[in-house]
């Protein structure tokens, strides 16, 4: 197999670089694996080891600081068929920390090489995270203060299958390198080396130091057996081949006379679990029974269990304007939180404005005419509250009506929880009829 | 009208569906959420791949690489997660990386409301890259906007080869509404041109009167070189100021030359109104209203709903306000897009209506300046 080298564009390291030895040991290593070129990206990160896609006729991309995993794990996932090798300094290690950490989570099929000369060179010499605290680094005092970070443990605890650490200087280095990209799953390979522009200048580290420091070190020795577990792609894939297909959006034709052309709002004031969300949406769809149109805008707290809800619904038979509702023709008051949220809005109400309030809930005042619905006599529960009160809203004919009430159930529900619902909007609509009736 | 009844973020899912998105990585963010959930239903039954990055850079550099490899893709996020983005759209900006890039806006600065509608990203949709290249911005007004601009804002990223924005709002991306999609006028769908000529293949260098690429995926049996550095059409990292020089000026003649060519807007009244109002968003409701309004009050005004926000359309905002004595400009913040009004139409009177509270401007507040000054 011909080397893959790049002869137009020579490495450029400072002599005496790793990062020239790095370069070779992976085109031993595409060799030894029998690689065509076009199957193979490169993925450089930022730095010295930043400019190893330059150095190979192999495709290539190089984007920002510490992002090469995120570039790879697209390409990947969109080309399962090539082979993605990553090479990142430790400076990319430190920066793009979240995206290690979930590329080992992850286990797609990738190859981290990093080219770990413990200083950032291309800046300056300034510490890393895996600087020694010993070390002088171009940060001052900083590095003193630190830890530096062991790459083989972190990525095992984060869930990496294949884990191994090497000198970029030992004889085994492209053999090293074909083990991990033959790996199927995300690997990590720890490549120790010299930077002679700028660490070996102000601190003593040779070969045989660093092969007697990786020998000292625990663990790092390539596949991690109980972090093996299908690759991330074929597993993504096979999960993809079971979905069933998506349903496409629900279309409602117009088959009812409108009630009233013109703009018609309605304003649910109610709190967390009282379906006031599901409620609004059952009333747009009821209006668009009749080929109205419909906005719906909801309010609702973070902490979705608790505190008021809110759901503001305008039907009308042309195009709706500006959505919000300053003086609303129904207001449902069905709990006392989403009462006060918007109790600064019940002085605005008309004369004109309907509105329904539970009997446990207690109004501002207002110019609105009431009417009070004693939910618990109706054997109403809370969370049919809503839909209860809709039904009651529907008995007046205001907004929609109850064969068009009845078909949104229909289009919104099934099986029991529709015949439910059906039994809750009878309750309503009795209600509703009873004060309709002069 | 047989319709559905969905919010701006589920149109503009299954406008990236009909546009051949195959590709989605979102993080989760209110309230541009639902674009994800929406894409996840849709994408991976039909094929192809939706991801949960770890954070938003991530996300958006799944969709860059997967973009190098050919698949149409799109991103979605709201303020915390644009400033996050960053780099990356700068990356793509520079790098000719199609994509589309959907900012539900939320009220700012920081992390500030998350259920609070606003349009405080405007500059920064334009200017938050380094470099200050130009983008294409889209701006919707409701669910049928978000369904055919998600459209065209793919056919843009293929088109030329950039990062295409569509400036949504919480108040249109959660607003449920009814919309018949079937009913919409849907553009023709553009690919990316690929490169037919013989080897070499240089990847940014471009054909005689042309200002955009031809395109290989990584992965292509002819080699692809991508590259954040300042390259040269060879795709290698260059410092020939003249090489520089001409790809800088092509990145930016690129989109600028060719807005009027995606210039998306609706014109609302008569051509010769006293008063005409500008406006983008989900202002444009209110500020239609207000029209309608102002008319039954006795005053005639003019409504100009810009859609394609950058470059900015400046032949059509000169058309269009030519016969206008008075602009009025409404937006939801303290005044961002009324700085390119008044750089267009310098010499004209131009009043401005900005709004920061979390709540829509009301029909009212722009009805009182358009009938009273």
């Amino acid at each position: 197999m011909d080397s893959l080298i790049n002869d137009s564009r020579p490495p450029v390291f400072c002599p005496g670089c790793t990062h020239e030895r790095v370069v070779h040991g992976l085109d031993k290593a595409f060799a030894l694996l029998g690689l065509p070129a076009n199957r193979i990206a490169l993925v450089s990160d930022i730095g010295c080891s930043g400019l190893f896609d330059t150095f190979f006729n192999t495709h290539a991309m190089h984007g920002l600081h510490g992002r090469a995993l995120t570039y790879a794990t697209g390409l990947k996932m969109a080309r399962p068929e090539l082979t993605v090798v990553v090479t990142m300094g430790d400076g990319g290690l430190g920066i793009g920390g979240a995206h290690l950490l979930a590329a080992c989570r992850r286990n797609l099929d990738l190859t981290l090489l990093v080219l770990n000369n413990f200083n950032f060179g291309m800046t300056g010499g300034q510490c890393s995270v895996t600087t020694p605290p010993e070390a002088q680094a171009g940060s001052s005092f900083l590095n003193r203060l630190e830890k530096p970070m062991d790459l083989c443990r972190l990525v095992e605890a984060a869930g990496a299958p294949y884990a191994a650490r090497c000198s970029g200087l030992s004889k085994g280095l492209a053999e090293n390198i074909r083990a991990a990209i033959a790996f199927e799953g995300f690997s990590v390979l720890d490549i120790w080396g010299i930077c002679p522009g700028r660490y070996t200048r102000k601190n003593r580290l040779t070969p045989k130091m660093i092969d007697e420091n990786l020998a000292d070190m625990p663990g790092g020795q390539g596949v991690i057996a109980e972090n093996r577990r299908p690759e991330y792609g074929r597993s993504y894939a096979r999960q993809q081949a079971e979905l069933p297909p998506t349903k496409p959006p629900l279309e409602v034709p117009p088959e009812f006379t409108p009630l009233a052309g013109k703009r018609q709002e309605l304003v649910i004031l109610g709190s967390a679990g009282q379906r006031i969300i599901t409620a609004g949406e059952i009333v747009g769809l009821a209006a668009m029974t009749a080929g109205l149109q419909v906005t719906q805008k909801n309010e609702y707290n973070i902490t979705v269990l608790r505190g008021p809800s809110i759901s503001e619904v305008i039907v009308s038979d042309e195009a709706i304007g500006y959505t919000g509702i300053e003086t609303p023709d129904v207001v449902l008051a069905l709990a006392q939180e989403g009462v006060d949220r918007r109790r600064a809005a019940f002085a605005h109400f008309g004369e004109n404005t309907l509105v329904l309030a539970a009997a446990d809930v207690t109004l501002p005042e207002s110019p609105a005419r009431v009417h009070t619905i004693d939910f618990k006599a109706l054997g109403v529960r809370p969370p049919d509250r809503a839909l209860a009160a809709v039904a009651a809203v529907a008995a007046r004919e205001r907004i929609i009506s109850p064969p068009m009430l009845d078909r949104a159930l229909e289009y919104r529900f099934a099986g029991k929880v529709l015949e439910s619902a059906r039994a809750t909007v009878k309750k309503g609509l009795e209600e509703g009829r009873k004060d309709a009736k002069p | 009208m047989t319709a559905s009844f969905m919010e701006g973020n589920e149109a503009i899912a299954h406008g990236a569906m009909a546009a051949g998105c195959r590709f989605f990585a979102g993080y989760p963010i209110t309230p541009a959420t639902t674009i994800f959930q929406s894409m996840l239903t849709l994408l991976p039954p039909a094929g192809g791949i939706c991801l949960q990055g770890e954070d938003e850079i991530a996300s958006i550099g799944f969709c860059l690489g997967a973009s190098m490899a050919g698949l149409k893709a799109m991103t979605a996020t709201s303020g915390p997660g644009i400033s996050l983005y960053s780099e990356q759209i700068s990356f793509a900006i520079g790098s000719e990386i199609p994509i589309v890039i959907v900012d539900v806006q939320r009220l700012g600065p920081s992390t500030g409301s998350a259920t609070r509608g606003a349009d405080g990203d405007i500059q920064f949709l334009r200017w938050g890259n380094s470099g200050g290249l130009p983008v294409i911005a889209l701006a919707p007004v409701n669910p049928a906007d978000c369904f055919v601009l998600t459209m065209a804002a793919f056919n843009l990223a293929e088109t030329y080869r950039c990062p295409v924005f569509i400036a949504s709002n919480k108040e249109i991306g959660m607003t449920r509404e009814s919309v018949d999609l079937r009913s919409l006028p849907q553009p023709e769908i553009v690919e990316r041109r690929g490169f037919a000529g013989p080897p070499p293949y240089r990847p940014f260098a471009v054909a005689d009167g042309r200002d955009v690429p031809d395109f290989l995926p990584i992965g292509a049996d002819i080699l692809v070189r991508q590259t954040s550095s300042t390259h040269g059409p060879d795709g290698y990292i260059t410092t020939d100021a003249v090489q520089i020089a001409a790809a800088q000026q092509r990145l930016d003649r690129k989109l600028r030359s060719a807005v009027d060519t995606f210039t998306y807007w609706e014109f609302y009244g008569p051509p010769d109104a006293d008063t005409l109002v500008i406006t983008y968003g989900v202002s444009a409701r209110a500020a239609r209203s207000a029209v309608d309004a102002a008319r039954a009050a006795g005053t005639t005004a003019s409504l100009l709903v810009l859609k394609t926000l950058w470059p900015v359309p400046e032949a059509l905002i000169r058309e269009k306000a030519a016969g206008a004595g008075r602009i009025v400009v409404v937006e939801m913040n303290l005044g961002q897009y009324v700085r390119e009004i008044r750089r267009v139409l310098g010499n004209q009177h131009i009043d401005f209506i900005g709004q920061m509270d979390g709540r829509l401007i009301h029909p009212e507040t722009i009805e009182e300046v358009i009938c009273h000054g």
